[in-house]
């Protein structure tokens, strides 16, 4: 009887795909090369949780604890493997949790697919149970976003929905998706989006520009790259390397475009920004040319506008046109893809080399190792740093791991010290700096590269936010290693407090539960750490691990990030204490 | 280099952008306005000279600096085809406002008369109760003849939003032509 059934279903698809709304979903799920999605279910999304039910050998769901677990989750699956993540939500509470992780992947460029639930479209607007505006409220929050009240309206937004994600500068899409056009039925056929006529994904690249740019860069003395994430959205690694290595340029990176280029490269000169590298900061005020390739200007990277790199050309590498001049008005804008830029700007470098400018970053990189480093890496006083665990990490996986992280003191010291090899390998919330993102984020990274290591570096705040997600870690066995630094604070919070609030300490500091007993609630193999001596084989212990790994490690209570920009001051007033 | 400042003058910019006809776009254009605290001055939305094209003429007064910021993020929106920005002195450019008026002013007050003579306004209705007032022209010449009539009472008064032609093209159709090859 069921196989008879189903066979008279498979049979009635074939003549033309009559089907439902909901099984269409999943369709175009399935067309766009989908085979894992995060979310969460309730009332107004069930018809397509019925279809996961039945697609489930094709179509994995996680079940995250919270519909932010999942849009992070997504995130970390897009982030590590350069393809579109996938959430899934019902409407009203389910659709409102995930505006923390649109908005993320808005301000970082990351292409996910948001589908939500939605009351019937005959009580639209009628204030009905669990109905919200998502699409009012996404918004601001979204690359495009739409409402789907009409079930024959579902493969071409689909379609549309995943283009729109993906190319061009990626972002966030979301559709809304009533519940009746999930029951009505429609013909199905499905059409991959090719183009929308509105919209131009990516600029064409400009010759004379780059002919222009390539005299600039060949006529410098002191000529400056700082890279982007542009350059991994752009898979333009090789390019970057061909080019820094021709020119002889010295290169430094935002920690979005961390990874792109392998950490001990020659010309690889660091972290830009406000906890960023000494040298990399102070002669960004010193070049003569500032390359600029996929990075935006932020001002967490720039400092104070009005004396930055004053002195400097500027060259802007950007795909997005509505980037150019938004806070530095650069001199020579190249429009494109950074790896189609980078190529036709290649053949046009004069072969060349920076001795005595680079040996200015190695100058100043000595003066920041004895002032920061050295007490970071290899201290001397009792209580352990947060940048002793991640050396130790970096030497325990050879430099191999996906680094995911989260937001505060923890997140600097490791995107200052984690040493890289590969791209797509240093996964954090950069622009929102969203707490909360590291755990399911790492989730979906590892989901995303089963063959790699993934460590979650994570402070004991953040932890907190997204802490649920240990059940999907536990249910599904995803073998990712959880490092929580546990200062006892809201580390950087505490910090600003005791730079300049003077140490007033207003609700940043935190009574912490017992975390590896929690991690074993969720039975996952933990351990904590309070002494230096049992650092090393704590990490070894975990990155050996087949299976996930919780550690805790007891850091100093009251350390400081430097070195350190003010808010508002310049790069070059950059603080080494 | 220079960084980007508020440096330039404040003037009036009219916004004309090219859009695919949809319901959320107008939403997704003003915050791009909120967000940067800028306030619309003048908005009006209607077809426009093609097919199945939307045209919204927006009206601000800030400095050129922030236009072109403002119309490059109006640009980036999927539904946008095109955004351009313009000076009074590159536009065409009228208001039409109504205006309504007791009808016995009409006789009674001998001045009414010269009035929409003289303002070159059409008289739409007339009934026993109100008579109506269509006048179309630049801002201060709606504003001239609304201080004229305030006098005699005003029962109702409306201007619409700035609408606007340019001097130079707005090659739509040739971007439109672009993606069909
Ligand atoms: C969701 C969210 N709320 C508040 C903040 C502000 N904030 C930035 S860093 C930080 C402290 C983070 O503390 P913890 O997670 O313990 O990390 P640590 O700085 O100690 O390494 C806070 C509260 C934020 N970034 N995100």
């Amino acid at each position: 009887m069921e196989t008879l059934k189903a066979q008279k279903k498979e049979q009635k698809k074939e003549a033309g795909m009559r089907i439902t709304g909901a099984e269409a979903i999943i369709h175009c799920l399935l067309a766009e090369g989908v085979d894992l999605i995060y979310g969460y279910p309730g009332g107004a999304i069930m018809p397509v949780y019925d279809e996961l039910y039945k697609f489930q050998d094709r179509l994995t769901h996680i079940l995250t604890r919270h519909e932010q677990g999942a849009t992070h989750a997504a995130q970390g699956f897009a982030r590590v493997t350069g393809k579109v993540g996938v959430a899934m939500a019902t409407s009203g509470p389910g659709a409102t949790n995930l505006v923390t992780g649109l908005a993320d992947a808005q301000i970082d460029s990351t292409p996910i697919v948001c589908i939500t639930g939605q009351v019937p479209r005959h009580l639209l607007g009628s204030d009905a149970f669990q109905e919200t505006d998502i699409v009012g409220i996404s918004t601001p929050v979204t690359k495009w976003n739409y409402q789907i009240t009409k079930a024959d309206e579902i493969p071409e937004i689909m379609a549309k929905a995943f283009y729109i994600a993906k190319s061009g500068r990626p972002g966030p899409v979301l559709i809304d998706i009533t519940k009746n056009a999930q029951f009505d039925e429609l013909d199905f056929a499905y059409e991959k989006c090719s183009g929308v006529r509105s919209y131009k994904p990516v600029p064409k690249p400009n010759m004379e520009a780059i002919t222009a740019a390539a005299a600039l860069i060949n006529a410098a003395k002191k000529p400056y790259i700082v890279w982007g994430q542009g350059i991994i959205l752009g898979e333009a690694e090789e390019e970057l390397k061909a080019f820094v290595e021709k020119a002889g340029i010295p290169a430094a990176w935002t920690i979005m475009g961390e990874s792109a280029l392998p950490t001990d490269h020659p010309l690889n000169v660091g972290m830009v920004g406000m906890h960023g590298n000494y040298g990399p900061n102070v002669l960004t005020n010193e070049c003569d040319v500032l390359i600029a390739i996929g990075m935006r200007f932020d001002d967490r990277v720039t400092g104070n506008l009005d004396t930055y790199a004053k002195q400097a050309k500027v060259i802007h590498f950007e795909i997005d046109p509505a980037e150019v001049g938004k806070n530095v008005k650069p001199d020579i804008a190249l429009l494109g893809n950074c790896k189609e830029t980078l190529s036709l700007l290649l053949p046009l470098i004069k072969e060349n080399e920076h001795k005595e400018w680079k040996a200015e970053f190695d100058k100043k990189h000595k003066e920041e190792f004895e002032a920061v480093i050295k007490n970071d890496l290899h201290p001397t006083k009792p209580g352990l740093t947060m940048g002793e665990v991640i050396e130790q990490i970096n030497e325990a996986s050879k430099h191999e791991a996906v680094i995911v992280t989260d937001v505060g003191q923890h997140q600097m010291i490791a995107c200052r010290y984690a040493k890289f090899k590969k791209s797509k390998s240093n996964i954090t919330s950069g622009g929102l700096g969203t707490m909360g993102f590291a755990l399911p984020a790492a989730i979906g990274a590892k989901m995303g590269a089963m063959d790699r290591e993934v460590v979650a570096i994570i402070g004991d705040g953040g932890y907190q936010m997204t802490i649920q997600e240990l059940g999907v870690i536990f249910q599904h066995n995803v073998p990712v290693k959880i490092v929580v630094l546990n200062n006892d604070h809201l580390g950087m919070v505490r910090q600003w407090q005791e730079l300049f609030f003077e140490s007033r300490y207003a609700s940043t500091v935190m009574t912490n539960p017992d975390f590896v007993k929690i991690a074993e609630g969720y039975h996952i193999k933990s351990r904590r750490v309070e002494k230096r001596t049992d650092l090393k084989d704590a990490v070894q212990e975990m990155i050996a691990s087949k299976d996930p790994y919780f550690l805790e490690v007891r850091v100093e209570k009251e350390d400081n990030v430097f070195p350190m920009i003010p808010s508002g001051a310049s790069v070059a007033d950059i603080r080494l204490k | 280099m220079t960084s980007s400042k508020d440096t330039m003058e404040k003037q009036w910019y009219t916004i004309s952008v090219y859009s695919e006809n949809n319901v959320g776009l107008l939403n997704r254009i003003s915050g791009i306005f909120l967000k940067r605290h800028i306030n619309i001055e003048s908005l009006n939305v209607s077809k426009s000279e093609i097919e199945n094209v939307s045209k919204f003429t927006i009206v601000i007064y800030t400095t050129e600096d922030w236009t072109r910021k403002i119309v490059n993020q109006i640009e980036k929106q999927i539904e946008v085809i095109k955004a351009f920005y313009h000076t009074d002195e590159e536009t065409i450019f009228q208001e039409s406002a109504l205006f309504k008026i007791a009808s016995h002013l009409l006789f009674d007050e001998r001045q009414i008369q010269n009035i929409i003579k003289e303002s070159k306004s059409q008289i739409v209705t007339v009934n026993r109760e109100f008579f109506v007032l269509a006048k179309t022209g630049r801002r201060h010449e709606i504003d001239e003849m609304h201080d004229a009539l305030e006098p005699y009472g005003i029962m109702q008064f409306v201007r619409s939003g700035r609408i606007t032609v340019t001097k130079a093209t707005m090659p739509i159709s040739e971007i439109l032509a672009e993606f069909q090859d």
